[in-house]
């Protein structure tokens, strides 16, 4: 059973379609690069499998679990979790609350108001850990406005991970960092384990192919290649359409 | 202790034997109307502050808990009767007006508020069978609970400060808890809290329906002080003045609202006694904290005073640098 099984989805804006008819079976543990041109529809994608948007047509499984009609919200309990090309985190909070608030996203403890959500021990274990992970423990007390882009980059990932999910979907997440941050954020998820498959959007070729198992190019909506790493890097479309070879 | 607990401290102590130190019954039916009008603050505070929600129909909603129990007061019921039963009804307008109002964000849900409170100010004033339109309705006495009646300002006073000490607690408690970074979390990131698992809509809901709950505590309190309810109450120029409360003293924050609500009263009953024109002055004091202090008097006040105590101690830090 593939971990992600996508068939024939279709999603336009008016009149352009922004996904055509895309298909696409990612195994358990895979490693999966999505790359492509700007507006090649890989955000959108993403979104679709998130829950943001609804498809057209087409179907989505999780671990041949059907989610095409699911909300976001219920995809996240299902183990789907993932990060965004434009960080999206709560300013407000430090670094360890906003690691928290992912973890409560996925507790029963979301709905009560009497407790106090800073003296659940064991979520402020869990969240330092998270942040331990991406070697951010240290300024786990420290506002989220105080902090790096980079940091922000790696809170992300750390909210990501700290969910446990089956299935992360991680949105350009080498974007804006620098040569050492990168490197960083590539040794972080080389050590995730094989339980979690990954699906990436990126644009850096040189990173995102040295972690990339299959390789899946998209172009005005489409899927048009799709193979190993050696396999898509000598496609001669793939090297027509982004490659610019 | 902490400064915070001992200011609570002082401000409690100071708030318990007031009635022994004010001047005379004014002074103390004002602070009377300076807690209740902090706890509707307080109501409309979770929602702007703590939801990312400006709602301004909420007098609308303040006017059904104040309807419900001078009708039901009319149809010969008791005060606790009438008291429940207000309570209930508000809370379950203020699911329909949640459910309504909660389609849209932003603007969007300013304007349906807006309108929801004309709605009801509509029906108060139209709705004479029931409302007796633009004459209001009257109450014949406050409750007499354990057998003391709230008559007398001092009595009406201490009722007064336990139900805003406990509206308080509540406020504290419910911001403090997981249930309250939910809702902070919607106010900033909503797309992203859905893709963390919560529901964005029933968060938000449940939000309204506790700021509804302490809407119909002031309310109530409001409609036995005055003893009289009418449109009026309900007006647009109501739900503003709340509003205003809030965002002068501090969104966000659970003293802010208590202060903007001091503020106005304040200025409203006693000010207005000494100046014809308060409402410019009124309205210059709103100008200069928007100048000033945009976050509200309260969090512009600790940003003011802490930027004060690091001019103060930056040379003293420089001279030891040097030497």
């Amino acid at each position: 059973m593939s971990a992600l099984t996508i068939n024939k989805l279709e999603k336009s804006f008016g009149g352009l379609r922004v996904t055509r008819d895309v298909s696409l079976a990612v195994e358990p543990g895979e490693r999966r690069l999505i790359i492509g041109p700007n507006g090649a529809g890989k955000t959108t994608l993403f979104n679709l499998i998130c829950g943001e948007l609804r498809p057209d047509s087409g179907s989505i499984a999780l671990f041949g679990q059907e989610l095409t009609r699911l909300a976001g919200r219920r995809r996240a309990h299902m183990g789907l979790s993932r990060t965004y090309q434009i960080i999206t985190l709560f300013p407000r909070d430090t670094l360890l609350r906003n690691v928290m608030l992912s973890l409560l996203g996925l507790d029963r403890r979301r709905w009560n108001p009497l407790l106090r959500f800073d003296a659940q021990a064991d979520m402020v274990a869990r969240a330092s850990q998270a942040l331990e992970r991406v070697d951010l423990g240290h300024i786990a007390a420290r506002p989220l406005a105080e902090t790096s882009y980079g940091e922000r980059r790696r809170v992300e990932i750390a909210m990501a991970l700290a969910q446990n999910p089956k299935l992360l979907m991680l949105d350009e997440p080498f974007a804006g960092l620098s040569i050492d941050e990168r490197r960083d954020v590539q040794k972080l998820l080389a050590s995730i384990p094989r339980d979690v498959t990954i699906v990436m959007i990126e644009h850096d070729m040189d990173v995102a192919l040295e972690f990339a198992e299959k390789i899946s190019v998209m172009h005005f909506g489409e899927i048009v290649v799709e193979g190993t790493r050696a396999e898509v890097v000598n496609n001669p479309r793939t090297k027509e359409i982004y490659l610019g070879e | 202790m902490s400064g915070k607990r001992i200011a609570f401290v002082v401000a409690l102590a100071a708030l318990a034997i007031l009635p022994f130190w004010m001047p005379g019954t004014y002074y103390i039916n004002i602070t009377s109307q300076i807690l209740f009008y902090a706890v509707f603050a307080l109501a409309i505070d979770v929602l702007i502050g703590y939801g990312g929600l400006v709602s301004l129909g909420h007098a609308g909603v303040f006017g059904i808990t104040c309807y419900t129990v001078a009708v039901t007061l009319g149809a010969g019921y008791g005060h606790v009767v009438a008291i429940l039963f207000g309570i209930a009804v508000t809370l379950a307008g203020m699911a329909v007006y949640a459910v309504v109002a909660l389609r849209a964000t932003g603007v969007g849900f300013l304007m349906i508020t807006l309108a929801l409170g004309q709605i009801l100010w509509g029906l108060a004033y139209r709705w004479i069978s029931v409302t007796n339109g633009d004459n209001g309705i009257s109450l014949a006495s406050r409750p007499a609970p354990f057998g003391l009646s709230l008559g007398s300002a001092t009595a009406f006073y201490y009722a007064t400060l336990v139900v805003f000490l406990f509206s308080l607690f509540m406020a504290t408690v419910f911001v403090h808890s997981p249930f309250g970074a939910s809702l902070r979390g919607t106010r900033d990131q909503p797309a992203r809290m859905n893709a963390l698992g919560f529901n964005v809509f029933m968060v938000r809901f449940c939000a309204c329906l506790f700021s509804g709950l302490l809407t119909a505590f002031a309310a109530t309190l409001f409609v036995y002080y005055n003893q009289f309810i009418s449109p009026q109450a309900l007006a647009l120029t109501a739900s503003a003045e709340v509003v205003l409360m809030v965002i002068s003293g501090g969104a966000g924050t659970l003293l802010g609202p208590i202060v903007g609500a001091a503020l106005v009263v304040i200025m409203k009953n006693v000010a207005s006694a000494y100046i014809v024109r308060w409402n410019f002055l009124l309205g210059a004091i709103f100008v200069a904290i928007v100048v000033f202090v945009p976050e509200g008097l309260v969090p512009g006040s600790v940003r003011l005073w802490r930027w004060a105590t690091r001019r103060r101690s930056t040379p003293v830090a420089n001279k030891a640098g040097a030497a």
